[in-house]
């Protein structure tokens, strides 16, 4: 039997940014299982020291070219908490909608032209055009309402315009809203057949006990803001995000790494489900557990159904949120911001995990420190641990490499790494 | 896919294309894949060989190399000098390519150990001056903005299929905003870049009420006197200009020569 493996796969495709995993096996015993990130750092943080307030959402939404929306979000959130803003109920609603419509996007985009094609057997979504074209009509019309949708609210679907301090620098039409109304409705069915087209995927079996960290949610399911919980029983506020994150630096990393109660957790779909299963829709909830998810999951690979549960979850929220918002006159988009002293964070649960913003200010409203925490930073020293125990789990199977490597490079992509965000 | 193209009768060669990145956000790749209704015909359009966010397959032969972001660490230098030596047309993918984009902030500040420091602490990281890909080797074409509009790529990309010579406006966003009916930003209380900003987005940002930033640097004889004289006569003071030009590098040429805008942040890096 076949009990040695050499993997090194430099520059992992279909995920954003780079990084490497390496394993080596000998003899059915793990000499080396590492996953690496040599991202170039980018320094936003410094970037940002010494200019006004309104700088900060500007510049910081560019981190991320996936999730700018979450990033923009949060960058707001952290200057609003440090002045004493408030948003109106109108601006959160829109606010909540505008990410709902990045989560789908972001979502859609990963489980169908990242994840898809390892469950396809193809190397990317190029070949399915051909073979499984209803499949790649049906992503493309998901992301595209999804786009439209950011488009329309935030101006546009990658670094929005509208978004700002203290609100919206306009808003949409509300016949634009009933018509993305309309299409959510009609993006059911593809949801459900979504749900039976990963029902007939293979998720490979594997499990490592792990900590889950996320917002924790109130009364619905968590995107923008509250309380900060883990599935170890630690609970923060907002503003203790350090107390959540104990960023570190380790060699083999460009980016920074986590830890809370063990020495890794994770963030992201999975985390935010394994927390709040009870807040989910009631047809996500039906849809999560017909595909096998029920809490606390700790299958790493699930993390692509427990996405795609979110995808139904942000779309009938987003029908609510749109009853709302036409139900009642449009107020006043935007309110004034007056600058202070002060210090404030903003937690907003993007689509690869919990992210955070903190800022300190002058009195003339300048950065005098800035931090980020990234979800993939946090999850990191998480992918590599579990290298390390799928390794170990295939040491002794007689695996072929290909098997092993695919099996790692799936592994990775489930965590949908978000990696030049994650050194920023 | 579908049918073979072909332009004016003459059927089109699929150009073998890759598509890279050094230090960026990757958003203007991602541009690429957020055009649902035209995706498949754009596919169509190339043969793309290399393409490490979207597919597994590598290819290291290319007619055309899209390069996202700038260089920021010694290593990318030879990437990129093997991306040229590999490619017959080398384009330039957005602001962060073409000037630095928001990448070229740090350059801002005169210590670059400061700039580390403030970050990962005592940890030890390889980074640079941020610089564009011109500053290292030959670039055929450019494309601007932050980030790059996708009906504009399509536009280029399709014009070099078909052989025809790339334009871009030399006018300014001003007149894209003007022609779409908006009311000015700044009878709205709104800093705008506008008037100095070359053309080519649609006024983008400025249709949906957000003053221009100056993401695709300078139209051709950008007056940036005058701009400031507009600034002035409503009510914006210097360093909300120069926030707005230092952001993504395209303006590097004008204000490099402006004073520091805060005394009080670090030392800025002075050009010798």
């Amino acid at each position: 039997m076949k009990l040695s493996c050499e993997v090194n796969v430099h520059h992992l495709t279909r995920v954003e940014g780079h990084g490497n995993i390496n394993i080596s096996i000998k003899n059915g015993v793990v000499k080396k299982a590492q996953w690496e990130v040599i991202e170039t750092p980018r320094f936003f943080e410094a970037m940002l020291v010494g200019k006004h307030w309104e700088n900060a959402p500007y510049i910081c939404g560019r981190i991320c070219g996936i999730c700018s929306i979450g990033h923009t979000l949060a960058s707001i959130r952290a200057v609003e908490n440090a002045f004493g803003i408030t948003p109106t109920t109108q601006t959160a609603n829109l606010r909540i909608l505008l990410k709902h419509m990045e989560t789908l996007q972001s979502h859609i985009l990963h489980l169908y032209f990242l994840a898809a094609p390892d469950f396809l057997g193809v190397g990317s979504v190029l070949p399915l055009a051909k073979t499984h074209p209803d499949v790649v009509q049906r992503a493309l019309r998901l992301k595209l309402l999804a786009n439209d949708a950011c488009d329309i609210i935030g101006g546009r679907r990658l670094h929005p315009t509208r978004t700002v301090v203290g609100g919206f620098t306009m808003l949409p039409e509300k016949s634009e809203m009933e018509k993305i109304r309309q299409r959510l409705m009609a993006s059911v069915p593809d949801l459900l057949a979504s749900a039976e087209l990963f029902k007939t995927f293979a998720i490979p079996d594997f499990s490592r006990e792990t900590e889950f960290v996320s917002l924790k949610g109130e009364s619905n399911y968590p995107f923008i803001g509250g309380g900060l919980v883990s599935t170890d029983g630690v609970v923060k506020k907002e503003h203790q995000y350090r107390a959540m994150t104990n960023e570190y630096c380790q060699k083999g990393f460009t980016s920074k790494l986590s830890k809370l109660s063990r020495p890794s957790f994770a963030v992201g779909a999975l985390a935010r489900l394994n927390n709040n299963f009870t807040k989910l829709h009631p047809t996500a909830r039906e849809i999560s557990k017909f595909l096998g998810l029920v809490p606390v999951n700790h299958n790493p690979y699930m993390c692509n159904v427990a996405q795609l549960v979110e995808c139904v979850q942000v779309v009938l929220d987003s029908v609510r949120l749109i009853d709302t918002l036409l139900g009642s006159p449009w107020q006043e988009p935007r309110q004034p911001v007056k600058a202070k002293k002060g210090e404030g964070v903003g937690a907003v649960e993007v689509p690869r995990g919990i992210l955070y913003h903190y800022y300190k200010f002058d009195k003339d409203g300048k950065v005098i420190k800035a931090d980020c925490v990234i979800p993939t930073s946090q999850n990191h020293a998480n992918i590599l641990h579990d290298i390390e125990a799928l390794a170990g789990q295939y040491a002794k199977t007689g695996k072929q490499d290909r098997e092993i490597e695919l099996l790692a490079e799936m592994l990775v992509r489930a965590y949908d790494p978000c990696i030049s965000c994650s050194v920023h | 896919m579908s049918e073979p193209l072909s332009y004016l009768g003459v059927p089109l060669a699929r150009p073998k294309v890759g598509f890279f990145e050094l230090s960026s956000c990757e958003g203007c790749q991602l541009q690429l894949l957020n055009n649902e209704a035209t995706l498949l015909d754009f596919l169509n359009l190339v043969e793309i060989v290399n393409f490490r966010e979207g597919m597994t397959e590598r290819g290291d032969t290319y007619d055309i190399a899209f390069v996202e972001g700038s260089v920021t660490r010694k290593d990318e230098i030879t990437r990129l000098t093997e991306i040229r030596k590999n490619a017959k047309i080398l384009v330039a993918l957005g602001s962060c390519a073409c000037f630095g984009g928001v990448n070229q902030l740090k350059n801002r500040f005169r210590d670059l150990d400061w700039v580390k420091k403030e970050v990962y602490g005592d940890f030890p990281i390889e980074t640079m001056e941020v610089h564009p890909l011109k500053d290292f080797v030959q670039v055929d074409l450019e494309i601007f903005g932050c980030p790059i509009k996708k009906e504009e790529v399509e536009r280029i990309v399709t014009d070099l299929v078909v052989g025809k010579a790339v334009h871009h406006p030399e006018y300014p966003v001003c007149m894209e905003c003007k022609a779409n009916e908006n009311i000015c930003l700044f009878e709205l209380g709104e800093p705008c870049l506008g008037p100095v900003t070359r053309a080519g987005c649609d006024s983008w940002c400025t249709s949906n009420r957000r003053g221009c930033w100056g993401c695709r640097g300078p139209a051709e004889g950008a007056n940036l006197k005058r701009l400031e004289e507009i600034m002035h006569t409503y009510g914006f003071d210097r360093e909300i200009i120069l926030d707005r030009l230092e952001c993504f590098g395209g303006f590097a040429s004008f204000t490099q020569a402006a004073p520091t805008q805060d005394k009080k942040s670090p030392a800025r890096r002075k050009k010798s």
